[in-house]
């Protein structure tokens, strides 16, 4: 099968890479690019370690193809910091000790990202109810709800 | 270090994990994330019936196929003879083991492994599975326990005949074995009895469902060492079934232990592991192979489901005379249920006289049971805990009080015959008994469950190397796999002895040619047995210190004395010195005799038993019958909570599985005996939005046995959740639910039944 | 000294109380084997011992005392 040439931005820097039609951008990522943060948990879209922030929205790679990623702008994990800073979100995580295994992690970060760049003062509920695509089967989900209430209060200068 | 309070300096802190930072960035390497050159994509042929003779399998198309490097079928491995395998849960077989990693004569479930893979894709991988023909002769299968009981039941393993049984039986039946426990008498016990009550349950399997599926890399060079990077609860576990299932020496193998994302008992075994090293030796290239989800649900674990029946009786004043239990658990295809655990910690946490558990365990063509999180004990609570609050209405006593009447304490013997000692059960009777949740009030629709729990603990062996470096940093070298931030833990306790800055402290896990062997991540042990080696460890290294110190200023060992991170005179006699800290012995390293390094290996004795008791309050919509948690508190005896948070962090995550068990968890089979729901859509486990806030109580009730206190506390929490939602969903409609999981079809029943 | 039901079955008639001396754990086995032939491998291979309350699942050498309760247990394991 002829392989299909992509160029896109990851992260903020332009990417190219060459790619099969069938293959998924999670595979891309992993596979292509060795951005291996992004973690395979289900493969059918159920359980959010595999989010990345595509053009503003939280895509699950597993259900993007590679190919989807031509002219767009995606953010991985990898790019949550900022050089030796870590991100509100990454810092709390680790304050609350919002994770015990640590492979969902990822996904969660992403996804509560998305959410503060567009709802920089959610309430319990709403956290709850954005983040009910990313399972969790190691915390009970009760400290990654406090890390993500606490950065956002933090990002919004309190 | 003798367990007693004291004012601690790192102990109790709630410092950021050594490994938090790559954890948060996506930078941890967990066993999917590795790569090497030319490696080899492997991948497994699963037999579709759930019960089936292989006449013949032909791999010839697939050998050929551009790309295929490797086929393997059970030819290829060796027959090895029997021998018990302890891995988490009542003893198994290596042979069983060997069975399940690759089907021998008979497909015995529906995902058993047939052949296996290795190709230069993924791709090519998939299409060569396309082309192994496989000639299947179908079998009735049997799925559930009391259907595999029958004397007419079709036989998943032919020639099995039960143990436990006097005399032996003849005949061959699906009962692996029959276990029992006596305490006293249980007829008499029950003839003292006012009020009796008898109760039966049935159960689902459920799965550990750890988000991160199995993975594994194996690569072998020209000298047949074997290289194996995987995510595992034990390293020196996969060294040794590797080993045991290929026919290799030990020391063939080199194990590295990836970052794990959950296990819970599930990843105390292998199953791909063997195969990639296997076939990693055969073509002399890597070999990855990562489990799909699909395949997980299909092929691992799962826990049992049960059949359960227990009766209790008590006097009208509230005091147990009697309990009794008989539990069926599967054990999936190869005997192995933790049905021995459920009969020895069902009645625990009460002070008995009477006491019968008979257990069996019974093998039916489903995926092999493996452990999950205190095997056995979350079921026989369901059971136990149900029928004490049934026989608490009953007897018109509160659920607590019955439990604060018959409770066990230092001294009482456990059912399974020996005594307790210092125990922490009515401790968190006592919590419960002063928490704003307990009377706190409840609206419509709503009802509140308490439950209690159990678990034994476990300690087992335990290796740990510190070392210190030229800068005063130290490097504690650890054997068991990190899965839920026990390098905190590690680290905050050679701190404490040590007496230095938790930032000079970095903590890892070394490979199984790298340290000492330790036994798996399971059994609630690491903080309790690691945490042991590392202070004896630490010991060993202030010991050296001292020794040093009193080289350089010229005096005995023994008119040296470590305190607060410092070698200091022990008295003025010794003479005047300024105190030396670690790192300024450690500069001095060379010149006194060369690098300071302590070291401990041992076989952990002594771990305390732990108790939880467990308040949940449930909303239940009548029309839909769904239930909703609206409330949840978690109480443990903890010894010493050595990292709190990472403590509560294990009540939680119990809990919610417990939670998502009692729920909504199962495994649904069809006519044919095939799996229909492998996947997270529909094997549906809690997310965020069906939880609250989990509340949790460490209660410290320190075990004397352990330098600081500690308790295992990671498998307690997840013993009470089924009772207590049980127990909650009475209190709310006034439905007895007795079979899990008490999904919404199932209350809508119950609601209908009751009109 | 307390066996489990099912060896007390197999190997001593039903007994699951006996009375024996012995200094530690191998000199028990050694003196069950003798009292009831056939026992010995199995308590060996498989089971851990609870001694006056403590329990030892590798117990070899445990030290046991002239009133000690000794309990012998299936290996008890975790998840």
């Amino acid at each position: 099968m002829k392989k299909s040439h992509v160029t896109t931005t990851i992260n903020g820097e332009p990417v190219e890479f060459l790619c099969e039609p069938q293959q998924t951008l999670l595979d891309v990522l992993r596979d292509e690019l060795n951005l291996t943060g992004s973690k395979e948990g289900c493969s059918s879209g159920d359980c959010g370690a595999c989010s990345v922030i595509m053009d503003g929205r939280v895509v699950c790679t597993c259900l993007a193809l590679g190919v989807e990623a031509e002219g767009r702008s995606i953010d991985t994990i990898e790019g949550m910091a900022e050089g030796e800073t870590l991100h509100p979100l990454q810092r709390w995580f680790l304050e609350e000790a919002a994770l015990q295994c640590g492979f969902c992690t990822p996904g969660f970060l992403v996804a509560a990202k998305a959410l503060l760049d567009r709802n920089p003062d959610p309430t319990e509920t709403e956290v709850r109810y954005w983040l009910a695509g990313n399972l969790c089967r190691c915390t009970g989900y009760d400290k990654i709800v406090r890390a993500v209430l606490s950065a956002g209060a933090e990002m919004r200068g309190q | 270090m003798d367990g007693q309070t004291r004012d601690f300096k790192w102990i109790g802190k709630r410092t950021v994990r050594p490994d938090g930072v790559d954890k948060v960035t996506g930078r941890a390497n967990f066993g999917a994330d590795f790569s090497l050159p030319g490696m080899l994509v492997g991948k497994v042929l699963r037999s579709p019936h759930a019960h089936a003779r292989i006449l013949s399998i032909d791999t010839g198309k697939a050998r050929v196929l551009p790309g295929v490097k490797a086929v393997i079928t059970a030819a290829d491995l060796p027959d090895i003879p029997s021998e018990e395998a302890h891995f988490g849960e009542d003893p198994t077989d290596f042979r069983y083991v060997s069975h399940n990693v690759m089907a021998r004569g008979k497909a015995l479930y529906d995902g058993h492994v047939v052949a296996a893979v290795a190709a230069t894709s993924e791709a090519i991988a998939e299409a060569a599975l396309g082309l192994i023909e496989v000639e299947y002769d179908i079998l009735p299968h049997v799925l559930d326990v009391e259907d595999a009981m029958k004397p007419d039941a079709p036989l998943v393993i032919e020639d099995l005949i039960t143990q436990g049984i006097t005399p032996t039986p003849k005949k061959p039946s699906n009962i692996a074995k029959r276990i029992q426990y006596d305490l006293g008498d249980i007829a008499a016990g029950f003839k003292k009895a006012d009020v009796v009550i008898k109760r039966r349950f049935t159960t689902k399997p459920v799965h550990q469902g750890y988000i991160e599926p199995h993975a594994v890399v194996a690569s072998t060079s020209e000298d047949g060492q074997s290289l194996v990077w995987c995510s595992s609860q034990g390293h020196f576990m996969v060294r040794a079934s590797c080993a045991k299932l290929l026919g290799l020496d030990v020391s063939q193998l080199r194990v590295m232990p990836a970052e794990i994302g959950g296990g819970f008992g599930g990843k105390v075994t292998v199953y791909q592991e063997p195969l990639a090293v296997l076939m990693s030796r055969k073509t002399g290239r890597p070999v990855k192979m990562v489990m799909s989800r699909e395949e997980v649900f299909r092929g691992t674990g799962p826990t049992s489901g049960s059949v359960m029946t227990v009766k209790i009786g008590a006097t009208k004043k509230g005091k147990i005379t009697a309990a009794e239990a008989t539990l069926a658990f599967q054990a999936g295809a190869y005997p192995g249920s933790p049905v021995g655990l459920g009969c020895m910690t069902a009645f625990a946490p009460y002070d008995l006289e009477n006491v019968k558990t008979v257990g069996y365990d019974v093998v039916v063509n489903r995926p092999k049971a493996t452990a999950y999180r205190a095997p056995g004990a979350p079921l026989a609570a369901f059971a136990a805990e149900s029928v004490l609050d049934e026989l608490a209405k009953a007897l018109n006593i509160a659920p607590l009080e019955l439990r604060e009447k018959n409770a066990a304490r230092e001294g009482t013997q456990a059912p399974y015959g020996p005594r307790f000692g210092v125990i922490g059960y009515v401790a968190t009777l006592q919590a419960l008994r002063d928490h704003p949740h307990y009377m706190a009030p409840l609206g419509p629709n709503q009802g509140r469950g308490i439950a209690s729990g159990f678990w034994m603990n476990f300690g087992g062996q335990s290796s740990a190397v510190i070392n210190v470096n030229e800068d005063g940093t130290v490097v504690v070298t650890l054997g068991h796999p990190d899965i839920g931030g026990s390098r905190a833990s590690m680290a905050l306790m050679a701190a404490e002895v040590l007496g230095i800055d938790i930032t000079k402290v970095r903590a890892i896990i070394g490979d199984t040619h790298s340290i000492g062997l330790s036994d798996i991540t399971g059994g609630s042990k690491v903080t309790f047995a690691s945490g042991m080696a590392v202070v004896k460890a630490a010991n060993d290294v202030t010991g050296q210190l001292r020794a040093r110190a009193a080289m350089i200023w010229e005096v005995d060992a023994d008119g040296v004395v470590w305190e607060d991170g410092h070698a200091v005179a022990s008295s003025t006699n010794v003479g005047e010195f300024e105190p030396l800290s670690l790192a300024q012995i450690a500069a001095m390293a060379a010149k006194t005799g060369g690098p300071i390094s302590g070291h401990a290996s041992i076989n952990a004795k002594g771990a305390g038993p732990g108790f939880g008791t467990h308040i949940c309050d449930v909303e239940v919509d009548r029309e839909t019958g769904r239930v909703t948690v609206v409330r949840y508190t978690a109480i443990q005896d903890a010894g010493r909570a050595i990292h709190p948070s990472y403590v509560e962090g294990q009540l939680q995550g119990g809990a919610a599985q417990g939670i998502g068990w009692a729920l909504n968890e199962e495994y649904v089979y069809g006519d044919d005996g095939r799996l229909q729901n492998p996947g997270f859509l529909d094997y549906r486990m809690p997310v965020a939005s069906d939880l609250p806030m989990i509340d949790t109580v460490i209660v410290e009730v320190p075990n004397p046995n352990h330098p600081f206190g500690v308790r295992g506390v990671g498998e307690v929490p997840i013993v009470p959740p089924l009772a207590a939602v049980a127990n909650a969903i009475e209190d709310a409609i006034g439905v007895r639910m007795t079979d899990l999981p008490m999904s919404p079809p199932r209350i809508l029943a119950a609601l209908e039944d009751k009109l | 000294m307390v066996l489990t039901n099912e060896l007390g079955n197999q190997f001593a008639g039903g007994e699951t109380k006996v009375e024996v001396q012995a200094k530690n754990v191998r000199q028990l086995i050694r003196a069950l084997e003798e009292r009831y032939p056939g026992m010995g491998p199995e308590l060996e291979a498989g089971m851990a011992v609870a001694i006056d309350g403590e329990i030892y699942a590798d117990p070899f050498m445990e030290p046991i005392g002239p009133d000690s309760e000794v309990y012998f247990l299936p290996r008890i394991g975790g998840g």
